[in-house]
């Protein structure tokens, strides 16, 4: 009789992991290659789409590096976190936070401040903004131990509530023929692109340089030792004295506070202006999960990982244009992807045999 | 007035019926020692299932049965990642939502907007449905509504007074001394899952059968994170639930009551997440060890480890 064997594998080889990735990725592409086939969508088509739309043309692959910039910083932030077993599910509404506030700044301070001053006011507004937001999560789950996968959800949705209302009422433009929009941000306030394209290279900069940092900071420091052992054993850290507290709050200033970074990058680099939820974040903050997720929570990682889901963002607007596909795409895409890498994770762990005879 | 509380009330109803049918399903997966976080996107294809077969076939109940099965097959997924890969089950959890969410929106594509000719309608009780007041509130709801409170009992029942329900319980608070006693736990993890997803399943069918004019993407709304904050709230206890989730349906009433008076749809729309949080604010000022927890909730467990 055959029968399965399970047991841990002794040592992790970093040429295995990327095997097990690639297969997984792999994999999930065929599943999502039968998805599409139920669908009445013809799968190599699509895929062609999805590849020349966002890799394929130097328009596109300009187009997917802009988007990669809000899943750089959100995505590292959230390897963080992770890492300490902390699901923020909240990055969402995080860069919107950072967004409201990066705007106001802009907004009441950029007439009378050149670039140099207001831009980086704005970021600093930003991560602010994003920071308490995720500060609110870590207080409730260390003060009155609530589940912070349920309170980062329900801040999202009351974030997004907080900025409709904004946009309806107080912040609404007077100049936007009745459109639910803020006052267009001061010149001095709109970040420069790179020519011939979107990518806001501030942002862009400031993204790739929190990433190394965070890198250095997660493998190289103390601090980044104690989110480690947290993540890895909490009772272990809790002999070694490690203040659960301070680390769980600083670690979501940090996610938080990069998500609000992201925020002011798309309202200072694209938009221009406060509107709705939906079109501020195309759901960067959920698609940065399986970023963080691919990366294997290491932020040097999430640079690739990043351009990776954004060529699939960016693809997946070339197929709704071509085929008639819904923005849902995106989702099932997103969804098994990371259903199948997180197989592959248990293949990278465990050693499975297939073994004839009794079971031992 | 009298006309006016009977409507409240019935409405109040009628809105916690999906929250009370996808919590009590959560409890059974969460008492075996499973977090599914899946539950927004099971929701979401019990819905477009259960609109689609309806459409077609013009029977709404073959859209409910429909949707059950599609349910439990799509839970297949979060079963065998976390009990059989014992992957991390908060992300497994989210890779269903996002799974579940995108197929809605993608199969329900070319319905939005659609009305349904025929819909699971209310369905007025013989006699007790004459009786003043508690006739019309209680007697005169969707089958929906029966289904939610029966199935809340029965599930209670089963797992406080059955061996089934036993086996359950003990998988979520000592998988090892249940697995001695000729308990095939992961078995029984998937068969809770999956029933969950049943669950999950039929509340979302009632969004899109029952309760809804049409098809709109999107239409479960964070109803299954609810859920989720719920099954803490009612202490993994099914009848404690029925208590939550019409409390929960008062609150979505409650922003339609309010919207004339001036207030901001905006922030009438933030309530239920807003008292979301209260709620487990309330929970999480108690002992957290007299809450109740399954003891090995979202703890993976692998045969025969020591």
């Amino acid at each position: 009789m055959l029968h399965v064997k399970v047991s841990d594998r002794e040592q992790i080889s970093a040429l295995g992991t990327f095997l097990t990735l690639v297969l997984a990725l792999a994999a999930g592409m065929v599943a999502i290659g039968l998805l599409f086939i139920i669908s009445g969508v013809n799968p190599f088509f699509a895929f062609k789409k999805i590849f020349s739309g966002s890799f394929g043309s130097l328009y596109g692959f300009k187009e997917t590096i802009t988007k990669a910039i809000p899943l750089i910083l959100i995505g590292g932030g959230l390897a963080v976190v992770f890492k300490a077993k902390f699901w923020n599910i909240g990055a969402e509404s995080q860069l919107l936070m950072g967004a409201i506030f990066g705007t106001w700044v802009g907004l009441n301070w950029g007439p009378s401040l050149p670039s140099p001053v207001i831009v980086p006011l704005m970021f600093l507004a930003g991560f602010l903004g994003g920071a308490l937001w995720g500060l609110i999560p870590a207080i409730l789950k260390l003060r009155f131990s609530i589940n912070e996968v349920i309170s980062t959800l329900m801040l999202n949705y009351i974030c997004a509530e907080f900025l409709t209302l904004l946009i309806v009422g107080p912040w609404k433009s007077p100049k936007k023929f009745g459109f639910p929009y803020t006052d267009d941000l001061p010149d001095s306030a709109i970040l420069s692109l790179l020519p011939g394209s979107r990518i806001h290279t501030a942002t862009l900069i400031v993204a790739v340089v929190a990433v190394v940092v965070l890198t250095i900071v997660i493998y190289k420091t103390r601090f980044g030792y104690e989110v480690r052992v947290i993540g890895e054993n909490p009772d272990a850290a809790k002999y070694a004295g490690i203040d659960f507290s301070r680390t769980t709050m600083l670690i979501m200033v940090i996610s938080g506070g990069m998500a609000g970074l992201a925020g002011v990058g798309e309202v200072a680099g694209i938009h221009h202006y406060l509107s709705y939820p939906d079109s501020i974040s195309s759901g960067y903050g959920f698609t940065a999960i399986i970023v963080a997720w691919l990366a294997k929570l290491n932020p040097i990682y999430v640079i690739f990982s990043a351009i990776f889901f954004a060529g699939i963002l960016v693809g997946g607007d070339a197929i709704q244009i071509s085929l008639g596909l819904p923005a849902a795409t995106v989702a099932v895409f997103n969804g098994t992807l990371l259903i199948f890498l997180i197989m592959g994770d248990f293949f990278t762990k465990n050693k499975v045999r297939i073994l004839a005879g009794e079971r031992g | 007035m009298e006309e006016i509380i009977i409507s409240v009330v019935q409405r109040t109803l009628v809105a916690g019926t999906p929250l009370l049918l996808g919590t009590v399903g959560e409890i059974i997966s969460e008492r075996s020692g499973i977090l599914n976080l899946g539950v927004e996107g099971v929701m979401a294809v019990g819905a477009v299932t259960a609109f689609i077969v309806t459409h077609h076939t013009g029977n709404p109940w073959l859209g409910l049965c429909a949707a059950i099965v599609a349910g439990m097959l799509i839970s297949i997924v979060h079963a065998f990642a976390s009990v059989s890969l014992q992957s991390n089950q908060v992300v497994s959890g989210l890779a269903l939502t996002m799974l579940g969410l995108g197929l809605a929106g993608l199969l329900g594509k070319p319905y939005v907007g659609k009305p349904l000719a025929i819909k699971i309608n209310a369905m007025p009780i013989p006699f007790l449905s004459d009786i003043p007041i508690v006739g019309p509130v209680l007697f005169n709801q969707s089958p929906f509504f029966y289904l939610a409170i029966l199935l809340a009992i029965g599930v209670w029942f089963m797992l406080e007074h059955t061996l089934l329900g036993i086996r359950i319980r003990s998988a979520g608070e000592n998988p090892k001394a249940t697995e001695t006693q000729g308990v095939n736990v992961s078995l029984i993890r998937y068969l809770s899952v999956l029933a969950a997803g049943g669950f999950s399943a039929m509340a979302g069918a009632h969004l899109s059968i029952s309760y809804s004019k049409s098809w709109i993407e999107g239409m479960t709304a964070g109803r299954g994170w609810i859920v989720i904050a719920l099954t803490i709230f009612a202490l993994w206890n099914p009848l404690r639930a029925v208590f939550g989730a019409f409390l929960f349906g008062g609150i979505f009433v409650l922003q339609y009551m309010l919207q004339p008076l001036g207030i901001s749809p905006n922030f009438l729309a933030m309530l239920p997440y807003l008292a979301t949080l209260l709620v487990l604010l309330v929970g999480g000022l108690r002992d957290s060890r007299r809450l109740n927890a399954p003891a090995m909730l979202a703890e993976p467990y692998r045969r025969g480890e020591r």
